[in-house]
């Protein structure tokens, strides 16, 4: 069940194109307000783009301007962060809507609704009716019955975001058995949905798809800063120029080009936070990265403390925490060795 | 009272609301208070009162069929579509609300009756609306319409899409969304606006008046026979009187109870 | 804002104590001295056209005497009267309501007879359906409109009914004549049965049918001055000047039969 999608929204300044592969789980990520639900929008039938055209296994979705199948024809489940079930169903006749609306009969509805209640873990709330769930039952009961429709392609829009942070580890778990060999899309901004459960990774930023690549490909090497962000590590982009990289303010960062880039490409360095030193005078010496900045704010990480500024970051101990008296307004240098820069073609 | 309101309210203020309140019960009171209570089982059991409520009944049962048979798409088509005009249509959807009954009946004469609009093409089908129950019933859902529709119309806006979307996107085609999903959600809405509708009708006089006639059994409503009892039997009308206050009276409980429920 | 409460208030106020207070004159006398009389007159709905006529003509020659009207259904003002409506003079479209206004001693003297009114048929200008006599009436298929029987025009058709033994099925038994009179003019009846004097009223708009069983029904016009009078002898004056010759001579031209 393979799609293909182009479209553009004008009022919304959304224009996108990608593809997923048959059996493929491809994740969404971007910044709120960057256009993915938009897009899933599009492919589910219920936001109209003003140009371009889907397929779905090679039967069209839409080409516009001649084409536009409804939502009920696409066979395209969508669920959403809210879960959205019907309150005067029972969670059983909730997940046999999809079957029961696609022509088959009570009995063989309620049948299939029992197999995807027990699917996700269920079963005993089959008799229930929405208002006496938890959100993370109900949320579940989503999933059953985004199932049972027997969805040629699931869009599952941030199904965890509303959740418990309690009940999500067992929520992804559930999502990664039945998404397994299963054609969908999953918009998200937690980076562990796109490691766990997604193949293949779509960054999208201003409605602008910015990156795209195997999971794994873009968290170890992202050429966005959204997907830096996400990816936890840090990310300029510039001009290469002799093997390092040139930002527009003027800033020289020194690394490790593989491959080497000719000077002028499009190039971006990447290190990781920890990698980074703080310190409260220019260091001498050295090949050494330095940028003057000032501390934004101070978060945990871990049993670290990662010290935000207006474009990077650093991981350090409490200990220097403490012996640099670092608070946000603190003029600082941050420094990392050339070794530790990976510079690669945006 | 302490437990619900935070801030008070100024203290002169239950003058005035006394005063509206004595406006609105002494009136009933006042009429109770003039009803033969020894005659008033034998004067609302008289045959043309019995007939009267029979007829009334029968009417405003048919006149909601009628609400819901075309005021529930009516109110869907305005709560889920736009387009050009779509306001305009909506005031003229609600106009019988503020209109005088008694122009309602003229209007529907100059449409329905033998010499009116659709007057010469009914003839020739064999159809003679005036002076029929069929013109009560048609006086009765003129006026009642708008009630159904508002009430409708407000609960599908207020109710949202969304739950439609997601049945839209599991594989259900309109009709079966409509028929599933919208209808049952609206439902409270619904039950309130037919409810309003029938009471609406049971009191409607001036449509029916002017446009139906009154004949016994036929076309004099509950109203009509009060009004005309004024003239012959003072009694019997301040009794029929009481029975519709009572009636008002239990429709208005039916409609505040499914508020008080899911909405 | 207290304060245009405070205006409202008061003005309501003010309008209800001038209403209250404006309905009754003080000033008791003669017909022809006091200055400023104002005699009230609750007259029969029928009578609409005629005591305007005659109000005015009295008040040119009773100096000093303003006459106001009340016209609505004789029932309706026997009703008025006895609670207690301030009126100096009734006059009744039937003797059933004026007996029933002289039995509760609301009456000063006794009641005149003044006019009477027969029954004619009213058609559509074109009479559809060729309505030449009563018996037409109880044709099958001719759509007929009476008055119900609990007013006086109904009253009369049902005492006609009896007397010829003409069974009339009527379409609707309206409330009051003039109800009646539209479902003609409008063309949605075929006939009804109305005063005389309602159709002389309508005009062109209607097509009048006398019969000769008319008769078998007349309507009596009494009227009397009233009990609760303040301005006794102008109320007799004006019941007098409608029973007298002037009088007689307004209602004779709009159809008004003699006593």
């Amino acid at each position: 069940m393979s799609l293909e999608l182009t479209a553009t929204i004008d009022n919304r300044d959304l224009d996108i194109s990608f593809s997923v592969a048959d059996g493929e789980t491809l994740a969404i990520l971007g910044p709120n307000g960057a256009g993915k639900s938009s897009a899933l929008g599009v492919i589910a039938g219920i936001v109209h783009p003003d140009s371009g055209r889907a397929s779905l296994d090679g039967e069209t979705l839409f080409d516009l301007p001649a084409e536009w199948r409804p939502a009920h024809a696409r066979g395209t489940a969508l669920m959403a962060q809210d879960p959205l079930l019907f309150p005067h169903l029972t969670v059983l006749d909730n997940v046999g809507f999809g079957p029961r609306s696609l022509g088959k009969s009570r009995r063989e509805s309620r049948e299939l609704a029992r197999h995807w209640l027990a699917e996700v873990d269920a079963s005993e709330l089959a008799a229930r009716k929405p208002s006496q769930l938890s959100g993370g039952q109900a949320q579940r009961i989503a999933v059953a019955r985004a199932l049972a429709a027997e969805p040629r392609l699931l869009l599952l829009d941030e199904p965890m975001a509303a959740l418990d942070i309690t009940v999500v580890p067992a929520m992804r778990q559930m999502l990664k058995r039945v998404l397994a060999d299963r054609s969908a899309i999953i918009v998200t901004h937690d980076v562990l949905d796109a490691v766990l459960l997604a193949d293949r990774v779509v960054v999208m930023e201003s409605g602008r798809i910015v990156e795209e690549g195997a999971t794994k490909e873009v968290l170890a090497r992202p050429r966005s800063q959204f997907g830096a962000g996400i990816a936890g590590l840090n990310l300029m982009r510039g001009l290469a120029a002799g093997g390092a990289v040139r930002t527009p303010s003027g800033t020289t960062i020194e690394g490790l080009s593989e491959p080497p880039i000719a000077d002028d490409e499009p190039a971006v360095a990447v290190f990781n936070p920890s990698s980074v030193a703080v310190y409260l005078t220019r260091p001498v010496g050295s090949p050494r990265n330095a940028f003057a900045t000032k501390v934004l704010e101070l978060e945990p990480h871990g049993s670290q403390v990662r010290v935000r500024t207006e474009e990077l970051s650093a991981d350090v101990t409490v200990p220097v925490v403490a012996e640099l008296d670092l608070m946000p307004g603190k003029e600082i240098f941050l420094v990392v060795k050339a070794s530790e820069v990976a510079i690669y073609p945006a | 009272m302490s437990a619900t309101t935070s801030v008070g309210i100024p203290r002169w203020i239950y003058v005035p609301a006394a005063v509206g309140a004595l406006f609105i019960v002494l009136p009933l009171v006042a009429l109770a208070s003039r009803v033969e209570w020894s005659h008033f089982f034998s004067l609302i059991t008289s045959d043309s009162s019995v007939a009267a409520l029979k007829l009334s009944l029968r009417t405003s049962a048919l006149s909601t069929l009628l609400c819901i048979l075309f005021g529930v798409p009516m109110a869907i088509v305005l709560a889920r579509t736009s387009f050009r005009g779509q306001s305009i249509l909506r005031s003229l959807v609600l106009l019988p609300l503020v209109l005088p009954p008694v122009v309602g009946g003229i209007a529907l004469l100059y449409t329905f009756g033998r010499k009116g609009l659709l007057g010469h093409t009914l003839d020739v089908l064999g159809i003679q609306i005036a002076f029929s129950t069929t013109a009560v019933v048609l006086a009765q859902a003129f006026v009642a319409m708008p009630f159904m529709v508002v009430s409708l119309e407000g609960t599908l806006r207020a109710a949202g899409q969304r739950y439609e979307v997601v049945a839209a996107t599991l594989g259900a085609r309109p009709t079966t969304v409509l028929r599933r999903v919208t209808l049952p959600l609206v439902l409270p809405g619904l039950a309130a606006g037919a409810i309003l509708a029938f009471a609406r009708s049971l009191g409607e006089f001036g449509a029916t008046i002017t446009f139906a006639g009154s004949l016994q059994g036929v076309t004099r409503t509950l109203p009509l026979e009060i009004y005309l009892q004024r003239e012959g039997d003072p009694n019997a009308a301040v009794a029929l009187s009481l029975v519709l206050v009572v009636v008002a009276v239990l429709v208005i409980g039916l409609v505040r109870r499914p508020r008080g429920g899911q909405l | 804002m207290k304060r245009l409460f405070g205006i409202l208030a008061a003005g309501l106020l003010l309008t209800a104590v001038a209403a209250c207070g404006s309905s009754s004159d003080s000033s008791d006398g003669a017909a022809t001295v006091p200055p400023r009389l104002k005699l009230t007159v609750f007259a029969a709905a029928s009578l609409k056209g005629t005591f305007t006529e005659i109000g005015k003509q009295f008040e040119a020659t009773h100096k000093g005497v303003t006459v106001t009207f009340n016209f609505a259904g004789s029932a309706d003002l026997v009703a008025q009267i006895q609670q207690g409506a301030p009126a100096d003079v009734f006059a009744s479209a039937d003797t059933k309501n004026m007996d029933k206004a002289t039995s509760d001693n609301l009456i000063s003297g006794t009641p005149v007879n003044f006019a009477k009114n027969t029954l004619e048929i009213a058609t559509p200008p074109d009479n559809p359906a060729h309505i030449t006599s009563l018996a037409d009436l109880a044709k099958p298929g001719v759509k007929v409109v009476l008055c119900a029987i609990e007013v006086p025009c109904g009253s009369a058709a049902h005492a006609i009914e009896d007397a010829t033994g003409v069974k009339i099925k009527p379409v609707s038994e309206e409330q009051a004549v003039t109800d009646v009179l539209g479902k003609v003019t409008s063309g949605e009846a075929d006939a009804g049965l109305v005063y005389v004097t309602d159709v002389k009223g309508a005009g062109a708009s209607v097509h009048g049918v006398t019969f000769p069983e008319s008769t078998k029904a007349i309507n009596t016009y009494p009227i009397a001055a009233l009990a609760g009078s303040k301005h006794a002898s102008a109320a007799a004056a004006f019941a007098a000047y409608v029973a007298g010759a002037k009088g007689q001579a307004v209602l004779a031209a709009a159809g008004f039969a003699k006593p």
